[in-house]
């Protein structure tokens, strides 16, 4: 047996508060499980940002359609590796997917997962890529020209009539996959708002406030990555675009915040037997991440930001907007981040006793640890600056209202 | 999936065969201390079962039907004096590792304060605790004996509900009920994923950190099926855990007039869980 586990817990054991139940002192899932609704999330919050050019023609987001896509890719083809890395015997994993128990959350997961990967992400891509592929495998030489070719499949028809068929395909596929973007982060929501055991999590709004918090997260990400990938590619930044984004970002952290704050107003009001230990669990062992973190740096300072530069967008000089657009966004993925960790580890601080608090000791180095959950949220950006180096060329700066980057 | 339910009846039978030969050479070492130490002694008796196995049963298994059983347990509050023997039984027999972060039953001691002078309050506050899982006895309160309105022990394991949330979660299902109505896990074919530990309202399950599987509560699955009681109903001096099998007339008999004789209740009726274990005498600070 590892002994810095029981070293760990033994320590852990002469901080518990209260009573718990005695297996309740290990928090089964750890720092890496916070990484995986937060990847997952992210996917679906830049999916339906990229959705609302090509469904809802928002045309001033045309600039970020493809990054959105391609972010979404990324996040998604990392986002179940937390999961692995969790397991007790990864080895096992594919049972979840060849002999999956359906009255469990988390193996009809697998299924949305893969509905969501084949059926709408690449579909997506493809079809409205395909142009794209035949002109590159036309022109790109070495390596690029054979990824290039491959990803034709084999189809070079770029007619009128083909580009049409195109076009049309990938419409309809960003309808199906607005709900199934929808249902990708709301099931991760339902397997935490299922937990009946868990009156932190338990929750019939749990997979609504998954929903929005991937919204938020998806569009703060999406905006950090416009203005980063303007800089590192020295490329204007278009302004109309970004606005847009705040915009959009504004709105749904209202949403979000007003959802989240529905949530502990039925909770204070119902009062139900569970309230006394939830109350302490977020004013006490939560402060720093749920009320100064989550509430206060990831909420409500945002909002002010927004709130303030959005109706002031014409009359404040570029450089300025692009800085409290940053700065509003890097706040609310932190604070999305802490909403991810006030949710998994803070429902697994308080017994199901509801007498009592355990502690969670992070690790930094190890299996579980600080380092494993960084990397992890790293290596999307990794797949990412891959995807980007093949997909996503360098723009031309064509839009008028564009300036250089800060 | 019915391939996948031979597989796992065929493990359980295996895995049956191993421990039942294990559980033949075990005995069970009552701790000095731990009568000592217990809040509220009680009269002493030897180790007897409420159903004693009968010598032809225990040598069954190979002709063991799941569905001519239903095993069931209820407890008797008022009986249980902390004594600790019952934990240290399940751990010996069912080789739990010893760290005290890991149980499959456990007992816990519920101390209710007067209420305070001048107070209209019929009670105060109330003090639970389990060193240890109870298993080496319990050392005196914290609460002074002259504070301590009531005080009692109360043991836990798995519910063994009809409607277990821990089945009903596990990705891969691994963990099933069995005809006989127990619930057990598979380590052959859970993933690890700890899903069932957070589905189970009442802390029963744990993640075995040797081989990083669930674990929890067989009822001595490899026992029962011998015609055998329980590590823990065996080892019961106050004959306070009450096992039977309702399909069996015999067997049944002592369970069935106990609950007749007692008002029952079982743990988190809320949740819907319909445990199978029940209990006699619970207090309403028992969660």
């Amino acid at each position: 047996m590892n002994p810095d586990l029981i070293t760990s817990l033994t320590e852990a054991l002469a901080h518990v508060q209260g009573y718990i139940y005695p297996n309740d002192i290990s928090l089964v899932w750890s720092v890496v499980i916070v990484v995986y609704p937060y990847l997952t999330g992210l996917v679906a919050g830049a999916f339906i940002l990229a959705s609302l050019v090509r469904v809802f023609h928002v045309r001033a987001l045309e600039p970020i359609y493809r990054l959105s896509l391609l972010t979404a890719l990324a996040f998604l083809l990392v986002a179940p590796l937390p999961l692995l890395f969790h397991l007790g015997h990864p080895e096992r994993s594919y049972e979840v997917m060849i002999t999956p128990h359906t009255t469990s959350p988390m193996a009809v997961f697998g299924f949305v997962y893969a509905w969501y990967l084949m059926a709408v992400l690449l579909l997506e891509l493809w079809f409205d890529y395909r142009r794209d592929f035949v002109a590159w495998s036309r022109t790109a030489t070495g390596l690029k020209r054979l990824v290039y070719r491959l990803l034709t499949l084999g189809v070079f028809d770029v007619s009128e009539k083909a580009l049409h068929l195109d076009e049309r395909m990938g419409k309809a596929i960003t309808v199906i996959g607005i709900p199934s973007a929808f249902l990708l982060h709301g099931y991760v929501g339902f397997i935490f708002g299922s937990v009946k055991a868990n009156p932190w999590w338990g929750t019939v709004l749990m997979p609504i406030i998954f929903i929005f918090s991937a919204m938020v997260s998806g569009i703060a990400l999406l905006m950090f990555l416009y203005l980063a990938v303007s800089r590192l590619r020295k490329t204007p930044v278009d302004m109309a675009c970004l606005n847009t984004i705040g915009m959009f970002l504004f709105y749904a952290l209202v949403l979000d915040a007003a959802i989240e704050s529905l949530d502990w107003i039925h909770r204070l009001y119902e009062a139900e037997e569970s309230v006394d230990v939830l109350v302490l669990l977020a004013a006490g062992k939560l402060f720093y991440s749920f009320l100064l973190v989550q509430v206060l740096m990831g909420t409500l300072v945002p909002l002010g930001l927004l709130g303030t530069a959005l109706p002031l967008q014409r009359r404040l000089p570029p450089q300025v907007l692009q800085r409290i657009y940053l700065a509003s966004s890097l706040l609310i993925m932190t604070g999305i981040l802490a909403m991810r960790w006030n949710v998994v580890i803070g429902g697994q601080l308080f017994s199901k006793s509801l007498r009592g608090f355990t502690t969670y000791k992070l690790e930094f180095i190890g299996h579980e640890s600080v380092f494993t959950a960084g990397l992890l949220m790293l290596l999307p950006f990794g797949v990412l600056w891959l995807l980007t180096h093949f997909f996503w060329p360098p723009q031309k700066a064509s839009a008028t209202s564009a300036v250089p980057s800060s | 999936m019915n391939t996948h339910l031979i597989n796992r009846r065929q493990a359980i039978g295996g895995l049956g065969k191993v421990l039942g030969g294990m559980a033949a050479i075990i005995h069970f070492h009552p701790c000095p201390a731990i009568a000592e130490n217990a809040l509220a002694p009680g009269p002493k008796k030897s180790v007897s079962s409420n159903t004693p196995p009968s010598p032809a049963a225990a040598q069954s298994l190979p002709n063991y039907d799941p569905t001519a059983h239903d095993w069931t347990m209820a407890i008797d509050v008022e009986k249980c004096i902390g004594c600790g023997l019952c934990v240290e039984a399940c751990k010996q027999e069912n080789k739990v590792i010893r760290q005290p972060f890991y149980f499959r039953t456990w007992i816990e001691r519920y101390v209710i304060r007067k209420p305070e002078a001048g107070s209209s309050e019929m009670r105060g506050e109330t003090v639970v605790d389990s060193p240890n899982g109870g298993m080496d006895g319990f050392p005196p309160s914290a609460v002074p004996p002259s504070e301590i309105l009531k005080a009692f022990f109360v043991p836990k394991l798995c519910n063994h509900c009809k409607d277990s949330p821990c089945i009903q979660s596990c990705p891969v299902g691994a963990t099933f009920d069995t005809p006989d109505g127990v619930v057990l896990v598979d380590p052959k074919y859970c993933i690890g994923c700890g899903f069932c530990i957070q589905a189970c309202p009442y802390g029963c399950r744990f993640l075995n950190p040797v081989t990083r599987t669930a674990e929890k509560c067989t009822l001595c699955y490899h026992r029962i099926t011998r015609g055998l009681n329980p590590a823990c109903v065996e080892v019961c001096p106050t004959s306070a855990r009450f096992f039977g099998d309702l399909k069996d007339p015999v067997k049944a008999e002592p369970l069935r007039r106990f609950v007749s004789e007692h008002k029952v209740q079982v743990l988190k009726p809320h949740l819907g869980t319909h445990p199978k274990l029940l209990y006699a005498g619970l207090d309403k600070e028992v969660r």
